[in-house]
């Protein structure tokens, strides 16, 4: 098993790993990084409990190859609220009360985050879009989906 | 599923090449446990399960040519091997000129999944239920190959062999698929029935492309390609003769649905019976292309 040196920017901090060629990105962050946030699901692509910002979009971390990871910037739901602060999607699934169990709510911030991102104004037809690989059994959607919304309108608010 | 801890066998191993050529030669010299490596969300769960016993993941992206996407209105769109699905559904050229290859994309698993899933990757595995392959075959995607003997075409039209087989050989890299300018006046549907309404790979898909064309008897031609009824991503000639010949009214459409039907040849699986899934077939082409020719006939 040959090794492989990456550099990439994690919640802002360059790091270099050594990761062999089998590990995904998921098991990079949660066994070699230590950054439990990040849920392993089904780890198949299915259940979005392990998605993180990669370069900017939100991915499955289940289903990228941690060498391949050379040179990314990740974002992952320890990166949230680094400052201190809990993000604005993070303050309102709070106050719409759209977490149970919890399980599926990393996931669900960073989508979230993400769509938020590349669009500050979305429908509810994105923000379901945008949330559709993420599964949530005990919640329902409904305050999610109220949730990011109005995370979108708070931050446009204070965008103004 | 035994995947305690999830994750691909000790034994597979990252390559990234750094040159269509390195690539190549590295593939020819590991037939049959290599494989070019793109968005990886087939290949990650197939070798992770033991289905594929691939060794090496050969990382093709970002290799000539695979990370970019172009057009020219006087040639045509060429999506690289490595742009992902979300990428391509967002690229105001496909959103005004290729609307059915968004539309295509965004029937695909989740939006995660598409951040890293491509179009490229998914012509490639050559899966009977591929979402964007019919929409790629109805818009006419030639398929450019890097091979042992350098870069050749492929058209999808004859492109696929069987399920998860195609003409590419060991060696051969897909670098992009490219479309030429769509016809005038043109307007294209995909219908996916999925058990539930997102993330389900499709049941029965239904791809459908209309256009008016003064050569053809009727006026119009159609194209129609069926996904998950067949071995391989199925063309309906017949139909679309049919649509062309002779002219167009409500009873034509459904008399080439029932071409449709008859052309397929599903199986029962856990999604569907092969009965439920034919039937299938001849409502949602039926449905297609009703949608379609009140879109472009001319005395609308």
């Amino acid at each position: 098993m040959s090794f492989h040196r990456i550099t990439i920017r994690i919640n802002g901090n360059l790091e270099q790993v050594d990761v062999p060629g089998n590990l995904t990105l998921l098991q990079m962050l949660r066994d070699k990084l230590g950054l439990t946030g990040t849920k392993n699901g089904c780890a198949s692509g299915e259940c979005g409990a392990c998605t993180v910002i990669l370069n900017g979009d939100a991915v499955n971390s289940c289903m990228v190859v941690a060498a391949e990871c050379d040179g990314a910037e990740i974002t992952t739901i320890e990166g949230l609220a680094s400052s201190g602060d809990l993000d604005m999607v993070q303050k309102m699934i709070l106050e719409e009360g759209g977490v149970q169990c919890g399980f599926c709510t990393p996931g669900i911030l960073m989508s979230a985050r993400a769509l938020l991102n590349r669009n500050p104004h979305p429908t509810e037809f994105d923000i379901r879009d945008a949330i559709s690989g993420n599964l949530c059994r005990c919640t329902g959607y409904n305050r999610i989906v109220t949730a990011i919304s109005r995370a979108a309108e708070a931050e446009s608010a204070a965008v103004k | 599923m035994n995947n305690a801890h999830p994750g691909l066998p000790d034994f597979v191993e990252y390559v990234k090449p750094a040159s269509l050529e390195e690539a190549s030669k590295f593939l020819v010299a590991h037939a049959g446990e290599s494989r070019p490596f793109l968005g990886a969300t087939d290949c990650i769960v197939r070798m992770r399960d033991g289905i594929w016993k691939t060794k090496y993941l050969v990382d093709v992206k970002g290799l000539d040519g695979t990370n970019q996407i172009t057009f020219d209105p006087a040639v045509g769109l060429t999506i690289g091997a490595a742009v992902p699905m979300n990428k391509v559904a967002a690229h105001p050229a496909v959103i005004k000129h290729y609307p059915l290859l968004a539309e295509a994309c965004h029937w695909v698993a989740s939006y995660q999944l598409r951040s890293r899933a491509t179009i490229v990757g998914n012509i490639c595995n050559a899966s009977p239920a591929g979402d964007t392959i019919g929409a790629s075959m109805l818009l006419e995607g030639v398929l450019r190959v890097f091979g042992p003997d350098g870069y050749r075409d492929e058209p999808l039209n004859g492109f696929f062999k069987g399920p998860g087989r195609t003409n590419l050989k060991p060696g051969d890299i897909a670098v992009s698929v490219s479309f030429p300018l769509p016809p005038q006046g043109n307007s294209g549907r995909y219908i996916k029935l999925g058990r539930n309404k997102l993330g389900d790979l499709a049941i029965v898909g239904v791809t459908a492309f209309g256009y008016p064309d003064s050569s053809a008897a009727s006026g119009y031609r159609f194209r129609i390609a069926l996904a998950s009824v067949a071995p391989i991503p199925l063309r309906v000639p017949k139909a679309e003769e049919l649509l062309a010949s002779k002219p167009i009214d409500e009873a034509v459409l459904a008399e080439a649905a029932q071409l449709a039907y008859e052309s397929c040849t599903p199986i029962d699986d856990v999604r569907g019976s092969a009965r439920y899934r034919k039937q299938m077939v001849r409502n949602l082409t039926r449905n297609a292309l009703v949608d379609i020719w009140s879109k472009i006939r001319k005395d609308a």
